[in-house]
């Protein structure tokens, strides 16, 4: 329990300070009363309501950039964890057939509640070894192409698709740009639009440009409370905007990033609700409820043809996006 | 290095590309220096010349209207939806509100709002066209965008017709937040349709070509052309070489590099991109093709 806490004492936000200083509170009224044989019991129970009460507070106004930083926490459940959570049997599949097994991808095939689907999604690490294996959830082209490549798996035999996001973004680096990363993404839209089986995605942490984009074609979006889904990071936005990285808290607030904003915009179907204080205070209580969210959405979707399924996500799509016509 | 640091490069590497690409004319408005060779340029001889520098083929970036003109049979092209205009959905503010941005540039341009849509015929096949104009806010797909683009397709589609881009944008325009990113998808599920009905579609990956843009319609063409030295890619240079701390090499991302490594079909100075395009529409019209 001590290191526990200690572990998550040192991610402590700074808009999550008032709530520390309560805890702190309580963590000396339990010393001394163990020091001085007394009962404080009530006062404990005062004080930890009193943390209850300042996490809904702070948590019920979160600014933008501050949903940013919940999303980014490193102890926030990865896709693995939620697909360990919410499905059985995952059988994980590798590579993209054609030289690589990109890591920061992951996907295979699971079942969820009884029936057999396809997974595929961003995978940040879990510690700093992890992460630089999943190369912090920064795919690159051939992360796109194994996508793809399961992507087909699941139109060939039917099988509805759930892809979990959360990437900074796709890999900018030479070697990425030499094997085609724009095409290896534009490709994944391509298909992706026309496949003939339920695609649902949910954005679990990071929804950065087109390299969540690159998964992220589908007839739901659901979103995780605390996510954001954004064209550019907040920093990259305010860097060529602002011509100043500092305003990342004025961007994101201007790009209308969160699950809120999305809803509103017809982006997102659905808002998932995370436990108190975020996902990674309680993975498994976020798993439930994302499990709880996504079987109505994949049930209703198994139930239309293939041809009704494309048509209408085609016309999702096309009806996306806001623009006048003078006549 | 922070992900702020890359940020902040890739602005300023931004601001670098654009200017060194402007057309630096001269005080007395009749020359024009070459951003290449630094040769003093005669502007009748340059527009002559398809914008290209006579002295050492360096390519300077030109407006759609421009382009229109370079590529299409004289008098055929008839504009589309030229009605589209940006909105401004989020009510987005930086330095300078979204609107003003867009009303300057309306002001300054045109209607165009960074495409222009339209019909015409090259070498006498009647195709459907759109242009992107790097010089309407640096070519960024909004919505408006993105519906000229979709609209585009669609009519090439219902009319048969083969569908020409020609693409010039830094991606997404990120003063419409997500809504941009979604017109990647927007774009790509129209095209995909277009193929599922055996259509034609090429693309002609002019300078610069990158991001959202990049990685969404621009690289589904059943054919992919760039001119000399474009600049194509998915994310900035300056970005890149933050990230792995070290430089890249000079022809990192130009089309030439591209080429090398499978991303494109062919490169085609400007002067011959015409005959080019007619012979391709030519030999899938089932036409016999003539060497231009
Ligand atoms: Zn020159």
């Amino acid at each position: 329990m001590e290191s526990s806490r200690l572990t998550s004492r040192k991610l402590v936000f700074d808009f999550e300070r008032p709530i520390v200083e309560i805890e702190d509170e309580i963590e000396e009224f339990k010393r001394l009363a163990a020091q001085n044989e007394v009962n404080l019991d009530d006062e404990i129970a005062r004080l930890t309501e009193r943390v209850t009460a300042a996490r809904q507070t702070i948590y019920r106004q979160l600014k933008p950039v501050q949903r940013v930083q919940v999303a980014r926490h490193p102890s926030r459940p990865s896709a693995l964890d939620y697909i360990q959570n919410i499905c059985e049997g995952f059988v994980e599949l590798h590579g993209d057939r054609q030289g690589y097994d990109d890591r920061a991808i992951v996907g295979g095939l699971a079942s969820f509640e009884g029936r057999t689907i396809v997974v595929v999604a961003n995978q940040k690490g879990r510690d700093t070894k992890d992460n630089i294996m999943r190369n912090f959830g920064m795919a690159h082209p051939e992360g796109y192409r194994k996508a793809l490549r399961l992507f087909r798996h699941a139109g060939k035999f039917g099988l509805p698709v759930l892809t979990l996001i959360d990437t900074p973004g796709a890999y900018p680096g030479i070697e990425a740009e030499q094997r085609g990363q724009s095409a290896a993404i534009a490709l994944n839209l391509f298909e992706m639009s026309r496949l003939p089986v339920p695609i649902v995605s949910v954005v679990i942490g990071e929804g950065s440009s087109g390299g969540a984009m690159g998964i992220g074609v589908s007839d739901r979006i659901l979103m995780l409370e605390h996510s954001y889904y954004a064209v550019i990071s907040p920093e990259g936005c305010a860097a060529i905007l602002w011509k100043d990285p500092s305003k990342a808290k004025m961007a994101a607030e201007a790009m209308g990033i969160t699950a809120e904003d999305l809803l509103r915009l017809g982006i997102a179907d659905e808002i998932i609700p995370e436990p108190l204080g975020g996902a990674h205070q309680d993975p498994l209580a976020a798993a439930h409820n994302l499990k709880a969210a996504l079987g109505p959405h994949l049930a209703e979707l198994s139930r239309l043809g293939a041809y009704e399924l494309v048509e209408r996500r085609a016309a999702k799509y096309r009806a996306m996006g806001r623009f006048i016509e003078e006549f | 290095m922070t992900l702020r640091d890359w940020f902040a490069d890739r602005a300023r590497s931004r601001q670098l590309v654009d200017s060194d690409r402007i057309r630096r004319e001269m005080p007395d408005g009749l020359w024009t220096k070459c951003n290449h060779c630094s040769a003093p340029l005669y502007n009748k001889d340059l527009e002559a010349n398809l914008q290209v520098c006579p002295k050492c083929g360096y390519h300077f970036r030109v407006s759609a209207w421009t382009r229109i003109g370079q590529l299409v049979d004289e008098g055929t092209f008839s504009q589309t939806h030229a009605s589209i205009r940006s909105t401004d959905p989020l009510g987005f503010v930086d330095t300078k509100p979204y609107k003003v941005r867009l009303e300057e540039s309306y002001d300054r341009l045109g209607d165009g709002d960074g495409v222009i849509t339209g019909a015409a015929d090259i070498e006498g096949t009647t195709i459907q066209l759109a242009v992107m104009d790097f010089a309407f806010m640096g070519g960024s797909m909004g919505s408006a965008v993105g519906e000229k683009i979709t609209r585009t397709i669609e009519d090439a589609h219902e009319a048969h017709r083969p569908l020409i881009i020609v693409t010039a944008s830094g991606g997404a325009r990120m003063q419409e937040g997500t809504l941009s990113l979604m017109q990647m998808a927007k774009t790509s599920s129209a095209l995909a349709q277009f193929a599922e009905g055996g259509g034609l579609y090429l693309a002609i990956l002019a300078d610069p070509t990158t991001g959202g843009v990049s990685a969404s319609f621009a690289t589904l063409a059943d054919i992919l052309i760039s001119e000399p030295a474009a600049v194509i890619g998915f994310a900035g240079r300056r970005v890149i070489e933050q990230t792995i701390r070290q430089k890249a090499p000079p022809e990192f991302q130009t089309a030439e590099w591209l080429l090398k490594y499978g991303a494109l079909d062919m490169i085609v100075p400007r002067s011959s991109l015409r005959p080019m395009l007619g012979q391709l529409l030519r030999m899938h019209a089932g036409q016999p093709a003539t060497v231009a």
